[in-house]
């Protein structure tokens, strides 16, 4: 008995195989997102954490100008600490061949013999330098890739001043630069920036620090308050230059690995969510139609003793059938993508290795809920089914009732064509379902929404950086404040059009209890080449005295303009002053606070210094302005918009176009699985109708408009809420961006509306051609012959 | 309406044949077995005509009339309508053909249930080149007051009688019914059937019926028994019956 129920159920499968293959894709879409996303999330944080423990990451990081070794003995012995390592940590100019402008060299000094220390080094390559040679050095992975620098070779650099000539022995990686930055940039640029680790001996006496550190990392003891640690440092090295330790969560490189694996976690949430949503609801549709169609069939069933359950498993294990053939093709897509997604963070990420692997929990967890949706779509359906009483198989369905409804009632009937009254009486009459297949497509509108809002966001935020805020050709960084002067010596290296100085000081802005570490950057109130410009692109001038605020900052420290606020200086006389916030402006770029720069000045109350410059260069006269910037003692660091925007062109079309691309195709693959079954489903609840109007002398034309326009005006009514729920996803991204790293910016480009519906409503022209194939094999004859 | 009396001469061999169907033969060929619905069927209807159709099941009633009417085509022959050649002609030109000659009623009504009754009529004006009112199409079959009503909301009688009305409102050159009556009752078959012969002596539509009821037969002009594919008598029937003097 059970065989023959068995055989049905095949020809059942093979019958709706359009349909049902259309539901395993949707399936297999949300399962491999699921496995993608979440194998992704779980080989970065176990690769992370594995990294962090097997290389001693620390617990907590202290810069400051110099302090003696013992003051580091000292703070080793504080309670809640475990481990310390003090360094010497600067940044050089080097000089790579091939590369006109300058690189930085983030140089970080290690033990003379090699020794477990806290941020450890693994070395990929070469050997750890020789105890007995002072110019030996390890650089790291990204670095040496980019400009292929290997072991044997040498480059330039110059230590505080003087030039020097490193012998590269070793390529090497370390948890404190996973991702390797230049601090306070978002985009990694391995040519410009690269971090050199060089034994302590060797390094120290350039910067004046035999003896001294002006780093420290430190590792808690288990069941340490964080907190009094970082109180008592901060109280320890605030005679020593202290800027304030931070904790991790605040290091730079984790917190850009935290803050894509809050991102992987909340889209390998959302996506595969709406899939199943729409699995569970697509499986409501087909079913409900097949037990609607099978009524008599049931009845007789039941009528020779089939029992409910019999019935009812005979329909669910339809939907499951569908469902885990979907889990097994998405598990085994996800984990392709998967893989590509770990290779793609790799190159990013730079881990001694990126545990990628399947695990099992994944495929279980994917397989429950998948499993939970097919039998969510199944239950109303199969209820419906075992609900059906045998004598029910003697009864033909009833015909499809209709009344005069909305349109009739709008007066609307009388101006309509009829075969717009066909279409919208339908709609009328299945307004639920009609209701949900819309909320569907619009979910995949909004998807591509989310998907050309990236876009959106970066061409916005390169074309106020670029074309707004950064106007310098380069930014000269000095080793220590230097008087005013020095930007008038800065103006007479030929090929300097223009010097613009600034002044960064280190504070801690206190309000309440909030507080937060920065530099406050004081601006010359005639500039040109940088300028304090909000998301919508106005300049906002200098105020003449208080602080100008970016948004992010000022909502961190619960700050309104008027508002008072305490800055602790962090260096000089390191004394406590009160200034007040002048205005905010929603920058683009993370936290920062702005001054005029003599407002700062007079603030500080000294005579007046400036921490660097932003240039405008001769464009013929570049290579020897460089020249001379690099080969100046006092210049420690340079930035070049122009080369960073470049790179981050490059990087940023990858990154994103492959995850538009599939983006785009999520998004095609639920419109189009909801349009070929919504009309699919028409079409088996009317195809005798359409039938009967081709045998009036209809054209297949003219019964494909009624047919399909349905699924066309659902498809248009998806736009709007489509739109609207795009844009709640794009500010939940942007909420969910670290805003300390980069504020999005939610501004939409009309690419993103017309891409977003366009392409859906292609896929469901698509699946409504697929449909129309089949309205070609409608047979006129069979009508005529049967009811239903 | 001014109903001409019964028994209106109609003279076949002198009136232009409107079908013209020679040798048609038609197939099934199911895995091994072949089943043969029509073999070399040779028949002319003419212009006016009432023909009643009639057969065992299985006889290729519904096979002729659907090829008729330019719904399926035969396996090999010829059915020309008027100059047309009916058979050969492709999918579009037979919509065509459709849509301008031939009325169709069927068994199970097959009304667009969305559609008020006088708009599943009014439907088929809007394609058609000549129709008449919508309206006067429903009165001609007696629903006038029943105009706005949904096709679940009327009997089946008064359901096939609006399939009647959409199938006469473009006043098409044939009326093709197949088995009409079939899920009527006696009382409501015998109302369509007269409104089909009324219709037939008024519009001078050339109708043809399929029916398993013999009765019929005294309407009609000719009557035409098809068995296992083949006809077998062709009846003809000078003296019509109108079809409330019908005993069945
Ligand atoms: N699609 C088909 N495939 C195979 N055989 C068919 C098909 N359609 C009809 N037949 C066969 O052709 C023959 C003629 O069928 P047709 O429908 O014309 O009979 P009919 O005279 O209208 O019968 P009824 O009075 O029962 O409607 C039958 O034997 C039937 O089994
Ligand atoms: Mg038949």
């Amino acid at each position: 008995m059970t065989t023959l129920l068995d055989r049905k159920l095949l020809r059942d499968l093979l019958h709706l195989r359009g349909q049902v293959i259309a539901i395993m894709i949707v399936v297999a879409s949300g399962a491999m997102s699921y496995v993608a996303m979440r194998a992704t999330w779980m080989a970065l944080l176990e690769s992370r954490e594995s990294y962090y423990a097997e290389y001693r990451f620390a617990d907590i990081f202290a810069t400051l100008k110099r302090a003696p070794e013992s003051l580091g003995e000292r703070i080793r012995l504080l309670p809640g600490v475990a481990a310390i390592e003090m360094r010497v940590v600067a940044d050089i100019t080097l000089d790579i061949p091939g590369l006109n402008e300058p690189a930085t060299g983030r140089l970080i000094s290690i033990p003379r013999e090699r020794r477990a220390m806290l941020n450890d080094l693994h070395l990929l390559q070469g050997r750890y330098p020789d105890p007995n040679r002072r110019d030996e050095a390890v650089i790291s992975g990204a670095f040496s890739t980019a400009n292929r620098i290997v072991p044997g070779d040498r480059i330039a650099a110059i230590f505080n001043g003087k030039w020097r000539q490193l012998q590269i022995v070793g390529v090497g990686l370390s948890p404190e630069y996973i991702y390797e930055i230049r601090p306070g940039e978002i985009f990694p640029d391995p040519r410009r920036f690269g971090v050199i680790w060089m034994s302590r001996e060797s390094i120290a006496p350039a910067f004046d620090l035999d003896g001294a550190f002006n780093d420290l990392s430190l590792v808690l003891a288990p069941g340490a308050s964080a907190d009094s640690v970082i109180d008592e440092v901060d109280r320890l090295l605030d005679g020593y230059g202290g800027l304030g330790a931070i904790r991790r969560e605040e290091q730079q490189s984790h917190r850009f690995i935290s803050n894509e694996l809050d991102e992987l976690r909340v889209f390998g949430t959302w996506i595969p969510g709406i899939f199943l949503a729409v699995t569970a609801f697509l499986l409501h549709l087909a079913l409900s139609r097949l037990v609607a169609t099978q009524r008599d069939q049931i009845g007789t069933l039941k009528a020779f003793g089939f029992g409910n359950s019999a019935i009812g498993s005979h329909y669910l294990r339809l939907s499951l059938i569908a469902v885990a053939g979907g889990v097994a093709a998405g598990v085994i897509a996800g984990n392709l993508w998967g893989r590509s997604l770990a290779r793609l963070y790799a190159e990013f990420f730079h881990f001694p290795r990126l545990l990628y692997r399947l695990d099992p929990q994944v495929i279980v967890v994917t397989t429950l809920i998948s499993t939970g949706a097919a039998l969510l779509g199944a239950l109303g359906a199969v209820s419906r089914a075992v609900a059906i009483p045998p004598a029910e198989s003697m009864r033909p369905e009833p015909p499809a009732r209709f009344q005069a409804g909305l349109l009739e009632r709008l007066g609307l009937q009388q101006v309509l064509p009829l075969s717009t009254r066909i279409i919208l009486r339908n709609l009328e009459r299945t307004l639920v379902k009609s209701a949900l297949t819309t909320l569907g497509i619009s979910l995949s509108i909004a998807l591509l929404f989310v998907g050309f809002y990236f876009f959106d966001a970066i061409d916005h935020l390169i074309h106020v950086q670029f074309r707004r805020v950064l106007l310098e050709d380069v930014t000269v960084i000095f080793r220590e404040p230097r008087p005013r002067a020095a930007g008038f010596e800065l103006s007479r290296i030929p090929g300097v059009l223009r010097v613009e100085p600034f002044r960064g000081v280190a504070v801690r802005l206190r309000h309440g209890h909030r507080s937060k570490r920065l530099a406050i950057i004081g601006m010359e109130r005639n500039a040109d080449l940088r300028r304090a410009v909000d998301t919508r692109m106005r300049t906002h001038p200098m105020p003449p005295a208080g602080l100008l605020l970016t948004t992010s900052l000022a909502e961190r420290l619960d700050l309104r303009p008027g508002d008072q606020v305490t800055i602790e200086l962090l260096e000089g006389r390191r004394d406590t002053r009160v200034s007040f916030v002048a205005e905010t402006i929603d920058d683009l770029l993370g936290l920062s606070a702005y001054m005029d720069a003599e407002a700062l000045d007079r603030l500080i109350g000294d005579a007046g210094a400036i921490s660097g410059a932003h240039l405008l260069l001769d464009d013929h006269q570049r290579e020897p302005a460089f020249q001379r910037l690099r080969a100046s003692p006092q210049i420690v660091g340079m930035t070049i918009p122009a080369a960073v925007l470049e790179n981050f062109n490059q990087t940023m079309a990858r990154t994103i176009g492959t995850s538009t691309t599939i983006t785009i195709l999520l998004a095609c693959i639920l419109a189009f699985g909801l349009v070929y079954n919504g009309a699919r489903i028409a079409l088996s609840e009317r195809g005798r109708e359409l039938a009967s109007l081709r045998v009036l002398g209809f054209t297949r034309r003219e019964i494909a408009t009624m047919l399909l326009g349905e699924q066309a005006i659902l498809t248009l009514f998806a736009v709007l809420p489509g739109y609207l729920i795009g844009y709640g996803l794009c500010r939940l991204i942007v909420f969910v961006i670290d805003t300390e790293l980069v504020r999005l910016p939610l501004v939409l480009s009309a690419r993103t509306f017309v891409g977003s519906a366009g392409i859906v409503m292609i896929a469901a022209s698509l699946s409504g051609l697929l449909v129309n194939r089949r309205l070609k094999r409608l047979d006129l004859v069979e009508v005529l012959k049967t009811r239903e | 309406m001014p109903l001409e009396a019964a028994g209106t001469e109609v003279t076949p061999s002198a009136a232009e044949p409107v079908f013209r169907a020679r040798g048609l033969t038609k197939t099934y060929r199911m895995g091994e077995v072949e089943v043969h619905a029509l073999r070399r069927i040779d028949l002319d209807l003419f212009a006016g005509e009432f023909v009643v159709i009639l057969g065992p099941s299985g006889g290729g009633k519904s096979t002729l009339l659907n090829i008729l009417g330019g719904l399926d085509v035969p396996t090999s022959g010829e059915v020309i309508f008027r100059d047309h050649k009916l058979t050969g002609a492709d999918e579009t030109e037979l919509t065509r053909f459709r849509r301008e000659h031939v009325g169709f009623v069927f068994q199970f009504y097959n009304l667009i249930p969305s559609l008020t009754a006088r708009e599943n009529v009014a439907l088929v004006t809007e394609i058609a080149s000549s129709p008449m009112a919508a309206e006067e199409a429903l009165h001609l079959v007696g629903l006038d007051d029943r105009l706005d009503h949904f096709p679940a909301q009327l009997s089946g009688g008064e359901q096939q009688r609006v399939a009647i009305a959409r199938a006469i409102v473009k006043r098409p050159d044939v009326l093709l019914c197949d088995e009409p009556t079939g899920a009527l009752d006696y009382a409501t078959g015998k109302i369509v059937l007269d409104l089909l012969a009324r219709i037939n002596r008024d519009l001078g539509t050339t109708t043809v019926v399929i029916t398993h009821n013999a009765a019929i037969a005294a309407m009609a002009d000719r009557v035409i028994r098809i068995r296992s594919g083949e006809i077998v008598e062709i009846l003809h029937n000078p003296n019509r019956m109108s079809p409330d003097q019908l005993e069945w």
